[in-house]
């Protein structure tokens, strides 16, 4: 059992120190938020993702793409068909070609991911004094403590530079990205937007509520994650204690003594 | 060698197949009542089986996502996230096979170094030893390039890195990485070539296992005494006993395993792997992951050439002995039943051992980290100072201590020893 013991500890510390070596990242260590989504019961908060939606859409989209992300995924943040639809159809999209071989576009469909703002790349650096604005479908999970960060960043916008530090033209002071130089300029302001369910749009709670949003996002399998674990544990749990009771008893004879090969 | 014990089942029809394909047998003989096993195994004698069945695991979770996934640089991180979002339950089953192959990992880090606490690897087990240890190193070669195919940053980088260490073979180096890469860059040719071999070894794992296993029913299982077996006191059959035991094991293994699977699916992976690669990017640090990260501490740790002071003459440069040396990791541990002249097995009458053994999972905690930090600062001393000492334990103190070492007087008998006097 010591060996078991030691071996454990062992492990254990070697784990975690591997993970702490794998943390090391640049920038500023983010802030950290209470999210409804941590945790082995964590869900998304409904009303923050949809709010969150709204944000992305009046805001991020304007230079941002999403594109693992269909319309339809919104009934997951309680949209229902009907409001899906109409959200669709308010975007265009290229359909096929008509029948003299000439594109043609089309509003959206529910099975459509959401249209890029820019025809490529190129066309964004082009709109974006050189830099690129990535893709958001994966960013919470593409960024050491995701949820945080993003959210630091949205929010952790200085108005002026440190005296001493060498601010590129065209680039904002923001401590949390790494360089602290970001070419985006701060996204969201007070007021900007008006919330369709009444909820005061500071700038603050839009950061939280487009996070929610964009680690849903990221992970739109999290809440079915969490509630099929609980089972599992529950059931490897039964099962082990079973085992260990099965054990215990079929082991009984060994303990005692009993020569299985007595000739 | 253990008696082959053969099955005959009463039902005509079974019985009938039996003469002529004695399934039965083979199983009774591997892991049946007619395989007598020491009395007194612990639960350091689980983590054989649990790797077997991380293997069995990461073999069907393989298949499915193979089903799903598109080996082309141009789709191949889209497919994975298609697996994630659109394919029914793919998210549970790429999470199981991403944090599978971890939890194989660990396991066979536990029976590795469970060989090396009872000197497992001493005659008559020698060649038991050496072939589970080919399935490490083939475990090693399919885990690297299965952390390939997402083809996110990490993937293409960690391929960069990896594949040009071969470029530091004399001669032919440059040739053996343009086949590693079907080309003159990491491309599309190295990830279907990475995505056929991943395929593919995990079946030679399943080749070698099963000499593995053969091994070990000719030499049968040590034991925590490290003593021989003296008479059938010492033995109880393998099942119902260690049957029932691997399976508790299995399951709070697996309740850990699930842990990590439903809650911290991304814990042991790298962020950086969400980003689509970018052959333009480099990230900030490639990192392998982290059950490799000991052997690339031992890598880096050599950064000088090896010539004649005072003048250019170079016969090994820092690149080349970085490979040789981490290699040379695990190929010494081939030569390690002979590298150990101690004649007992068991650490628990070796007292000097028994501190050694820990320094090296100390030794081995400390190559982890290194492995994890930027080659600056203090990491680079304490990682030539980890692969200093990780050669020395092998080279120079398993050959003296054995002789040396007052090693504590052995139990007579198995069953003496964990028995109590017959009353």
């Amino acid at each position: 059992m010591k060996m078991i013991k030691n071996i454990t500890v062992a492990l254990t510390v070697g784990v975690a120190v591997s993970i702490s070596a794998m943390a090391a990242g640049a920038g500023k260590h983010p802030l950290q938020v209470e999210w409804s989504f941590d945790g082995p019961f964590g869900k998304f908060d409904r009303a923050s993702a949809q709010r969150g939606w709204q944000v992305y859409k009046q805001v991020c989209a304007a230079c941002h793409s999403l594109k693992y992300f269909r319309f339809r995924n919104l009934a997951e943040i309680g949209y229902d068909e009907d409001m899906i639809k109409a959200f669709a159809a308010e975007y265009e999209v290229a359909g096929d070609v008509d029948d003299f071989g000439d594109p043609t576009t089309r509003n959206a469909l529910p099975q459509d991911v959401f249209p890029s703002p820019f025809a490529n790349d190129n066309a964004a650096r082009a709109s974006n004094g050189g830099a690129l604005p990535p893709d958001l479908s994966l960013m919470v999970k593409a960024r050491h403590d995701g949820a945080n960060y993003v959210y630091s960043l949205l929010t952790g916008y200085e108005d002026s530079a440190p005296a001493g530090f060498d601010l590129t033209d065209g680039k904002y002071y923001n401590e949390y990205f790494k360089g602290a130089q970001i070419s985006m300029a701060p996204p969201l302001f007070a007021g900007s937007i008006d919330y369709e369910d009444g909820t005061e749009a500071s700038a603050d709670q839009m950061a939280k509520d487009v996070v929610m949003f964009l680690t849903y996002v990221s992970e739109p399998s999290l809440e079915k994650r969490h509630q099929m674990g609980i089972k599992v544990l529950l059931f490897l749990l039964m099962l082990t204690i079973l085992l260990y009771m099965s054990m215990k008893k079929i082991w009984k004879p060994v303990k005692e003594g009993k020569n299985f090969y007595e000739d | 060698m253990a008696e082959w014990e053969s099955v005959k089942p009463e039902n005509k029809a079974l019985s009938w197949f039996e003469e002529r394909l004695p399934v039965l047998s083979l199983m009774n003989n591997v892991m049946g009542p007619g395989t007598p096993t020491p009395r007194n195994l612990n639960y350091a004698w689980n983590f054989g089986s649990l790797a077997g069945l991380m293997l069995v695991i990461q073999i069907i979770s393989g298949i499915v996502l193979a089903m799903h996934y598109a080996a082309n640089t141009g789709i191949a991180f889209d497919s994975v996230e298609r697996i994630m979002r659109d394919v029914n339950y793919g998210w549970l089953i790429r999470y199981m096979h991403a944090n599978g192959a971890s939890f194989f990992f660990i396991a066979v880090y536990i029976h590795i170094f469970r060989g090396l606490y009872y000197g497992s690897y001493k005659a008559p087990r020698e060649v038991l030893w050496m072939l589970g240890l080919v399935i490490f190193l083939l475990m090693m070669a399919t885990a690297f390039m299965g952390y390939v195919l997402p083809w996110g940053q990490m993937s293409f980088w960690g391929a960069t890195v990896i594949t040009n260490l071969f470029s530091a073979v004399p001669v032919v180096g440059d040739s053996i990485v343009t086949l590693l890469w079907g080309g003159f860059s990491v491309d599309n040719p190295t990830l279907n070539r990475f995505f056929s071999l991943h395929y593919l070894l995990p079946f030679v794992i399943t080749g070698v296992v099963i000499l593995h296993l053969w091994a070990k029913k000719v030499s049968d299982s040590g034991n925590p005494l490290g003593i021989e077996v003296k008479s059938s006191a010492d033995q109880i059959p393998f099942h119902p006993y260690y049957t029932i035991k691997d399976a508790f094991g299995a399951g709070v293994f697996f309740l850990l395993f699930a842990a990590f699977v439903f809650y911290m699916p991304n814990t042991l992976g790298h962020p950086d792997n969400y980003i689509p690669a970018d052959p333009l990017v480099t990230p900030d640090s490639i990192v392998p992951e982290w059950y490799f990260l000991p052997f690339y501490a031992i890598l880096r740790s050599i950064t000088f050439d090896i010539g004649i002071p005072g003048t250019d003459i170079i016969f090994i440069d820092a690149k080349l002995l970085g490979v040789i040396a981490m290699f040379s990791a695990i190929i010494v541990l081939f030569f390690l039943p002979w590298l150990d002249t101690s004649k007992v097995r068991s650490t628990k009458f070796r007292p000097m051992y028994f501190w050694f053994f820990w320094i090296l999972v100390a030794d081995m905690a400390l190559l982890t980290v290194v492995g994890g930090k930027k080659p600056e600062g203090i990491w680079p001393l304490l990682g030539l100072i980890g692969t200093f000492y990780y050669f020395a334990h092998f080279l120079v103190v398993l050959p003296l201590l054995g002789k040396i070492e007052k090693t504590l007087p052995l139990p007579e008998s198995i069953s003496n020893s964990v028995l109590k006097p017959a009353e």
